[in-house]
């Protein structure tokens, strides 16, 4: 089985990065992109019977950083 | 003083961190990161800087979950010295270790020069080399190297006087300047700078130097 982990920077978390891509789309005359958040998507490939609980105790423990990363789990 | 200094696959400042401690007096024992426990005696631990793990994931994140960090960890908890510059000092964050965490540096480029730092505070074995409010001269070299932390994380690092650092001239966006902070015990240093860097005359500089000999002279009388 697959679990999918979206990881994102929290609200309120500066986001260099996604702000060089905001200026950049605005350089190729994308106008009106208010904001870029930039996030990162983690796939694994699980044993037959893993959890939607053991995925949130790896994000926990080590695939986001609590203190300015937020996480979703999608279990497929 | 006896130091041990952590070695991670692509740590880069390990040998100048035990050459520093070594000039300052100190017998350096380097540990290897699938170790899982001290040589006896050890009062200082050095996690040093560099690209461990490839800086994969998020910097420092894996190194801080190799097995000598749980003795690293153990050694801190039991009233330990731990000393964490640059990659060191993601290290410890990602731990848990120290609050706050080391976000992209706010104008997005490595920054690799010489920087002006102020001693905010005298009061550990770190900085009592130090006059408060000195300024001094050390390298700075990271890409990751932006201090983040929230707002009451940081009102209680500048109450409990646990700001070892700042910068003269913020170079990555750190909040409030802040280029190094203390464990609520004051043992626990971690710092982007590199006060190894700028601690011999060859560097173009000794400003680093007292660092390591004000730890040296704290621990050789505990």
């Amino acid at each position: 089985m697959k679990a999918r982990v979206h990881i994102m920077l929290k609200n309120g978390v500066l986001d260099p990065q996604g702000e060089a891509v905001r200026h950049a789309l605005g350089s190729l005359g994308f106008e009106g992109v208010h904001g870029v958040r930039q996030g990162k998507v983690i796939e694994l490939d699980l044993a037959e019977g893993a959890t939607e609980a053991d995925v949130t105790a790896m994000c926990e423990k080590l695939l986001a950083n609590t203190v300015i990363e937020s996480y979703t789990v999608e279990m497929s | 003083m006896h130091a041990a200094v952590v070695v991670f696959p692509g740590s880069n400042c390990d040998r100048d961190m035990a050459v520093a401690l070594e000039r300052a007096g100190a017998k350096v024992s380097m540990v290897w990161h699938k170790d899982t426990s001290m040589p006896a005696g050890v009062d200082l631990i050095g996690v040093p800087g560099g690209f461990s793990f490839g800086d994969y994931l998020r910097c420092g994140a894996i190194a801080a979950n190799s097995p000598i960090c749980q003795a690293v960890k153990a050694h801190a908890e039991a009233g330990g010295y731990v000393l964490g510059i640059c990659n060191g000092f993601q290290i410890l964050t990602e731990t848990g270790m120290l609050p706050g965490v080391l976000l992209r540096n706010a104008g997005l480029k490595y920054v690799c020069r010489a920087v002006g730092l102020r001693v905010a505070t005298d009061q550990s074995a770190y900085t009592s080399g130090y006059a408060k409010g000195a300024e001094i001269t050390v390298p700075i070299a990271h890409h990751d190297g932006n201090y983040h932390a929230d707002t009451a994380t940081l009102d209680r690092l500048e109450a409990e006087d646990r700001v070892a650092f700042t910068y003269a001239d913020n170079p990555n966006g750190s909040a409030r300047d802040i280029a190094g902070i203390l464990s609520e015990n004051r043992r626990v240093l971690g710092m982007m700078p590199h006060p190894e860097r700028m601690s011999e005359a060859a560097h173009g500089g000794t400003d680093g130097a007292a660092l390591f000999a004000g730890l040296a002279a704290q621990l050789v009388s505990a």
